[in-house]
């Protein structure tokens, strides 16, 4: 896929105006606009793999990541893409701190968008937190991950690195694997992949499924090795202790038997299956050592060189937007 | 001090009570229903009353709310007994039931007494202190539900908590039953409802919100009916607050059918949404039981047409802008409600979901019984708590215009049909409408 990097009048001119002022969820892109912004982010990879890998398309822009819970690999991953496009980044984690003090999502909003942003970038635990933000604030907002809603550049990511490796998406089968309940990378993939044509099996343990997941255009198997007979992309979901209120698995070795991708069960996969996690692992959880590092199978350190380039092409996506107001 | 007779002449009068509705005249004097007459005149009347022509306007009862919270004391800010109680006169709401969930709970007789004589200060419409249940509202030892009774509280309940424990359960009924003291209980199963947002369900499960089954309500319940049998023989009385999933009205029916002495409310917010009206995460639609789906909506509609479900209330829960501007898992729930009431149950009627004189028999004569009151009828020497509407005006309600102190209505926006005139209660006329209000 080593391809020359397109240069700055090129990108200026392949950056179509994002749909909508806000990136909150995969249902503000329909699949041309999906195969446009991969299409961008094909050009950045290929930038990102230059020596010199900054452009100016964003300078003159301030983009604030707003991470309210803890992220290493989303935020540094907007904090490049930001950066390589020549945007002024600043990093707030407010966290718990001025939640303790008193200060609620609504007055930071205010608060950030008197400093005349461009874009935000937000992470918080609650579902819905970002489409509060946006209603708040006069720039873009982008939606890194709200509660158990929408993460929706990971399901970009994630389908650039798809079509990276097999050329494309409609018609494959994907299997996502385990934690359905609190995740919200589950929940954007699934309307993106569904939305470009992918066949998607959700499969883990009732306890973690959504009571209502069959309703959402997929088939819901229990049994991993049923569940990941004849897939073309098994994906992992990390195990979310934090979020787990009660007994919702018996032991992480329990799980790890049933429900942990090995060697034994991806055989079970089609031929040439390729495997992806969002991460952070949790190895020998719900996956183990030896599929997660053989790159033969393995795309999570693409997904992670994905995640740069996709987020790239959505910043400049949003700000021909910003341009055209 | 109850003011000039008043005279309505030439009104629809709607009576729950002997199911009359047709046209009428009535004369109030000394805070009673003086004279009801089936014409259009009032033949010698007093030379001091006030005439008040009702052509083309409804004369019914004033509306009685069970379930009202406000934030006196302790929480001001919210709502104020003074601001409830303008809001409900101008909804036609001539008597409500403050909830005891309030700092200091409601659960001892000097606060029952507090309430009182707030109420009687502001003399606006009659206001009724519900008592705790349990000591605290924790669930564990039984309040002062006798002194509480003496000093004026119309029914125990520990509001929005449950009461866990069975054997407390099993204790208050038959206590308080003894006392002739109805108790109000609202039916969750604590551990399938903990961290709730919503209601479990495809909308829930794509919006990634933490949900409750509706089987939390029935399981519940069932406990309380199985223990309302245990202890009825004590004169236990139970009334089951808001149910709001279909599951739980069959087994409130299956009750009912055999004779137990059970009562149920629903809340107009929940005869009126669905689950979808929360949108995209709009925190004045999180309610305490959330919304559920539109199956559960058209049952608990039809259950009210039925008379499975006796009484509507209006489930007024203030909170400030403070408490509802946040995600909507971290939201206070609740809407205020007492100037919808009307409107509202006026629009189920306009579009044909339930009867109107049914509608009104819920919010009058139905919670005037559950509390022992002599009002929710037009009957000669029941008190005058009296409001004369137009039932058809359209309106769009606005939450800024409200007169509650917190502006969080899951009506805002809404259309409704409905518009109180005037009310009256003991003869006094505590609201009136000036032309071109909303």
């Amino acid at each position: 896929m080593a391809s020359v990097a397109p240069g700055l009048d090129e990108i200026r001119a392949r950056a179509k105006p994002f749909p909508k002022r806000h990136f909150l969820s995969v249902t503000d892109l329909d699949p041309i606009r999906v195969g446009e912004l991969l299409d961008l982010a094909e050009g950045f990879v290929a930038l990102n793999r230059q020596p010199s890998k900054k452009i100016d398309l964003l300078k003159g822009r301030t983009q604030i990541n707003l991470f309210f819970e803890a992220s290493t690999r989303t935020q540094s991953s907007f904090e490049l893409a930001g950066k390589r496009l020549g945007a002024d980044v600043i990093n707030m984690s407010p966290r718990a701190s001025s939640i303790s003090k008193g200060e609620t999502l609504v007055d930071t909003a205010v608060t950030l968008n008197a400093m005349q942003p461009d874009i935000l970038i937000i992470r918080h635990a609650a579902s819905g937190a970002a489409s509060l933000l946006s209603q708040k604030v006069d720039c873009s907002v982008v939606n890194a991950g709200d509660g158990q809603h929408e993460h929706p550049s990971q399901a970009l990511l994630d389908a650039l690195s798809m079509r990276r490796a097999f050329g494309h998406i409609d018609g494959l089968t994907v299997a996502i694997c385990g934690d359905v309940l609190h995740s919200r990378v589950a929940r954007s993939n699934v309307a993106l992949l569904t939305m470009m044509g992918a066949r998607v099996r959700l499969v883990g343990p009732p306890t973690l499924m959504p009571a209502s997941a069959a309703r959402w255009g997929v088939e819901v198997v229990h049994d991993m090795k049923a569940g990941i007979r004849g897939a073309d992309v098994v994906m992992m979901l990390r195990l979310q202790f934090e979020r787990m209120q009660g007994a919702l698995v018996p032991s992480t070795r329990e799980y790890f038997r049933l429900w942990g991708l090995d060697r034994e069960k991806l055989a079970r996969a089609a031929p040439g299956a390729r495997v992806m996690h969002p991460g952070p692992m949790n190895r020998g959880v719900e996956i183990d050592s030896e599929v997660a590092d053989d790159l033969a199978v393995s795309l999570v350190q693409d997904q992670v060189e994905m995640g740069v380039a996709v987020r790239m092409a959505v910043l400049a996506s949003l700000s021909a937007r910003l341009d055209n107001r | 001090m109850t003011g000039q007779p008043l005279a309505f002449i030439g009104a629809r009068l709607v009576d729950p009570e002997t199911g009359y509705d047709g046209p009428g005249s009535l004369l109030t004097a000394d805070g009673c229903i003086a004279r009801v007459s089936r014409g259009d005149t009032l033949p010698g009347l007093p030379g001091d009353a006030r005439v008040i022509d009702a052509v083309g306007a409804l004369l019914c009862p004033g509306l009685i709310d069970l379930r009202v919270k406000t934030g006196e004391p302790g929480s001001e800010p919210k709502e104020t007994l003074k601001s409830a109680s303008r809001a409900a006169a101008a909804g036609g709401v001539t008597s409500i039931v403050v909830m005891p969930d309030t700092d200091p709970p409601v659960d001892e007789p000097s606060v029952v007494d507090f309430v009182l004589r707030r109420a009687r200060d502001i003399e606006l419409v009659h206001v009724y202190p519900a008592g705790a249940a349990t000591r605290g509202l924790e669930g564990k030892a039984l309040a002062e539900i006798g002194l509480m009774r003496e000093a004026g509280c119309v029914f125990v309940t520990d509001a929005d908590r449950p009461i866990v424990d069975s054997r407390v359960m099993r204790r208050l009924l038959a206590y308080a039953g003894g006392l002739g003291v109805l108790v109000a209980h609202r039916p969750a199963d604590p551990w399938l409802t903990a961290g709730a947002a919503a209601s479990e369900g495809e909308f829930a499960g794509r919006m990634g919100l933490p949900s409750e089954p509706p089987a939390a309500e029935t399981i519940m319940l069932e406990r309380d009916l199985a223990l309302l049998e245990l202890t009825a023989p004590t004169g236990a009385r139970l009334m089951v607050d808001q149910v709001s999933a279909e599951g739980a009205l069959e087994t409130l029916r299956k009750s009912k059918d055999r004779g137990l002495p059970v009562i149920a409310t629903a809340s107009i917010n929940h005869l009126t949404f669905n689950e979808l009206d929360i949108g995209d995460y709009r925190t004045f639609w999180k309610l305490t039981p959330p919304l559920r789906g539109e199956a559960d909506r058209a049952a608990l509609v039809d259950a009210v047409a039925s008379g499975l479900i006796d009484i509507i209330v209006s489930a007024h829960a203030p909170a400030p802008a403070e408490d509802k501007r946040l995600p909507f898992e971290e939201a206070t729930p609740g809407s205020v409600g007492l100037e919808t009431l009307l409107p509202a149950l006026l629009t189920l009627w306009h579009e044909g979901q339930a009867p109107l004189l049914r509608l009104l028999e819920t919010v009058t004569l139905a919670p005037a019984r559950a509390i022992g009151s002599e009002a929710g009828r037009l009957a000669v020497g029941a008190p005058a708590d009296l409001i004369l509407c137009d039932i058809d005006a359209p309106r769009i309600i606005d939450a800024n215009l409200l007169l509650s102190k917190s502006k969080n209505s899951a009506f805002d926006g809404r259309r409704l049909q409905g518009r109180v005139l005037m009310t009256v209660v003991d003869g006094r006329i505590v609201w009136e409408a000036s032309a071109g209000a909303p």
